[in-house]
């Protein structure tokens, strides 16, 4: 049924990752020019110099809960589940966050992190808008200056988020180049940082980039994780079956997993964009179409062509449309401990509107990746299977694409 | 030097490659070098061997010739556009490899491949090395690789007498210069300021300090590149090091004057970058 029992899982290594060069197994490393050694070496030393600190660390957490609304619910989506006829679905609630999605989890770490560290600017690349919108509310509650990058295509196509993102105080620059999505925003956003490294911090909004990012941000989203466990014991007093999450970059995925790694009996399925079809071009399934190769400073697996050149993705999602996967999703692949899949924009779409009229609950399209396998799944599971699905945030922002869309 | 990571002495001349015999010459002649970059397959294939011996016949010593890619996160807009201009003429690493040789005949000047490591690791890293050999590369630079992670693709390129050519930068500390040079042989590339690629109004007030670090810790020729366009600059950077990198300011004048003027604009250029500040040209 699932890819996960193919290989003995290693357990307790899959948690020790990664080791002192950033390698998750072969994946990860820093693969960036020489101008940004210096700087990510320095953010390495202050990130693990704040893991240690209480008082940072107080500080955060302070802010999670009443900043930005942590716990959030384990919720049982009672009707959902009645419907499919098998596996109980439970929904962690990411989408209940302030900003709408968990991505203000990594921020407020990051945001902190970079105050400590002396930087009186952030900057970050954009897709869908919700890490920009994170990052931009982050930099106007710690007072610092913010420019968000964003392909011309995506600020079309989410044109609410950047008007969110200047109310919140933050500049917005549209990126022209390539394929005007994404993948260019952040080329765009490393050029700003390699210019202004001195006074500069580039808060990445996923588990990519040179070490430390995927080992930081993932730390940072850990907290889902963590409060799912913890809400499981307490609610049925033993581990979920499954755990369900879209793959992106992969951050909202290996904050959820992460605390489930050692925990053998949990099978894990991460969802991948699966488009319009499974030509290169057409989707961003990296398990299903790309190789090993280096993108934006990280061995890992990305779509591209036989001659190394970064292929261009389409997915409904904007959030998904990304020709590479986090190093560390790269290794749990590897090692088999995760199952990734791939969901259609129809089949993401059609999700979208069952949850939304069964639960009262619109999802993001990322999320709806993650619901649509969940759903797909359900009625072959037996009803005493306990499946846990990250809601990693909202369908506010997809409104105009649901509207246009022919859901209804 | 206090350590040698990779365990090879640097003299600069260990490969006796015609990098190090060409800086050893212009030392012997008491002069400087300018390394000239050129984006293959810019705007066309064919255009690209003749502007090479153009510029070579107007007085480049050394060519640095950009194999494009898909996200040069390295560069500034003016050799982005070269990149994109030059794959949409089907400017391949393997096509770049396969039209060298005929490119630089009978031209003596070494050339430096430039690029990104993601088409090299496609390529096939000792294959790479291997048909780059062959095809008559002296020297290869990848932006995005640091000495770090670059264990295989050293012994790859020794194997093959190409030098490795690595960047020392503003944010290097002194054990990240001797880490750079330690790596490095031919020359080390020395990055002017932080930032992409692109021409520029003013050189950095950090380069003197930046050449003086690189020269206590090794005893390869500097080149200084990023943001070099026009003579005065030239002459600024080859009192200090031993050869200035000028990018940008001819990627453009390809892209504005070649198309009207054909190759030998490019070279009426790059007389101009030789010439002493104050005359008039260009």
């Amino acid at each position: 049924m699932s890819g996960y029992s193919r290989t003995a899982t290693p357990g307790a290594e899959l948690t020790r990752w990664p080791d002192a060069r950033g390698r998750f197994a072969e994946f990860g490393g820093r693969f960036v020019p020489e101008t940004l050694m210096g700087p990510v070496e320095e953010l390495e030393d202050a990130y693990r110099e704040v893991r240690q600190d209480a008082e940072f660390q107080a500080e955060l957490k302070r802010l999670l809960k009443h900043f930005a609304g942590r716990p959030t619910p384990l919720y049982h989506a009672r009707r959902l589940s009645e419907r499919m006829g098998g596996s109980q679905i439970f929904l962690k609630r990411e989408d209940l966050l302030h900003t709408g999605a968990h991505k203000i989890n990594n921020c407020l770490g990051q945001g902190l992190l970079a105050k400590r560290m002396g930087k009186a600017r952030v900057i970050a690349e954009t897709g869908a808008g919700q890490h920009g919108v994170a990052t931009a509310t982050v930099a106007a509650l710690l007072g610092l200056e913010c420019c968000i990058y964003m392909g011309e295509e995506d600020m079309a196509r989410q044109a609410p988020n950047v008007f969110r993102m200047r109310l919140l105080g933050a500049r917005v620059i549209p990126v022209h180049s390539g394929s005007k999505t994404l993948k260019d925003a952040i080329n765009e956003g490393m050029r700003d940082w390699v210019t202004n490294v001195a006074n500069t911090h580039y808060l990445m909004g996923s588990v990519l980039g040179p070490h430390p990012y995927p080992m930081m941000v993932r730390d940072f989203q850990r907290v889902i994780g963590q409060e799912a466990r913890q809400q499981a014991q307490e609610t049925f007093g033993r581990l979920p079956d499954y755990l369900f999450a879209c793959v992106g970059g992969g951050s909202n995925s290996i904050g959820l997993f992460y605390d489930f790694l050692e925990d053998r009996q949990v099978r894990m399925v991460g969802v991948e964009a699966g488009g319009r079809s499974l030509h290169l071009g057409d989707h961003a399934a990296r398990f299903a179409g790309g190789k090993p190769g280096v993108l934006h400073g990280t061995y890992t697996y990305v779509l591209q062509d036989p001659d190394g050149l970064i292929a261009t993705t389409h997915s409904v999602s904007a959030g998904l449309d990304y020709p590479a996967v986090g190093p560390e999703h790269a290794a749990l692949y590897r090692a088999g401990r995760v199952e990734y899949t791939h969901v259609s924009d129809a089949e993401a779409l059609e999700a979208a509107r069952e949850l939304s009229r069964t639960e009262g609950i619109i999802p993001a399209l990322e999320s709806a990746h993650a619901v649509a396998e969940a759903l797909h799944r359900a009625p072959t599971l037996g009803r005493e299977v306990i499946a846990v699905v990250n809601l990693s945030g909202r369908g506010d922002k997809d409104l105009g694409i649901y509207q246009s869309s022919g859901i209804l | 030097m206090a350590e040698k990571p990779f365990g090879i002495e640097n003299t600069g001349s260990r490969f006796s490659s015609r990098i190090s015999a060409r800086f050893a010459e212009l030392g012997r002649q008491e002069k400087k070098g300018l390394v000239v970059y050129l984006m293959a397959g810019d705007p066309s294939l064919e255009a690209t061997g003749i502007i090479l011996q153009e510029v070579v016949r107007a007085g480049a010593d050394f060519i640095e010739l950009g194999v494009p890619f898909s996200d040069p996160l390295a560069d500034g807009p003016v050799i982005q556009r070269a990149a994109e201009r030059a794959l949409r003429a089907g400017a391949t690493l393997r096509k770049v490899l396969t039209l060298l040789p005929s490119w630089r005949d009978g031209v003596q000047a070494p050339v430096i491949l430039f690029t990104y490591y993601n088409p090299i690791l496609q390529y096939g890293i000792e294959a790479f090395a291997r048909d780059a050999r062959q095809a008559g590369a002296d020297g290869v630079l990848a932006v995005d690789l640091t000495p770090e992670e670059a264990d295989v693709y050293l012994r790859a390129l020794r194997e093959q007498r190409l030098d490795a050519i690595f960047l020392g930068s503003p944010t290097s500390s002194d054990e990240r210069l001797r880490l750079a040079a330690s790596a490095s042989s031919g020359f080390l590339y020395v990055v002017s300021r932080t930032g992409v690629t692109g021409e520029r109004e003013e050189l950095a007030q950090t380069l003197a300090p930046l050449v003086r670090r690189a020269r206590q810790v090794t005893s390869l020729p500097l080149a200084v590149g990023f943001g070099i366009s026009n003579p005065q600059q030239v002459q600024v950077v080859q009192r200090l090091a031993d050869a200035a990198v000028v990018g940008s300011a001819v990627v453009h004048a390809v892209e504005e004057r070649y198309p009207s003027g054909g190759a030998g604009e490019i070279g009426n250029f790059v007389r101009w970058l030789k010439q002493n500040p104050g005359s008039e040209a260009a």
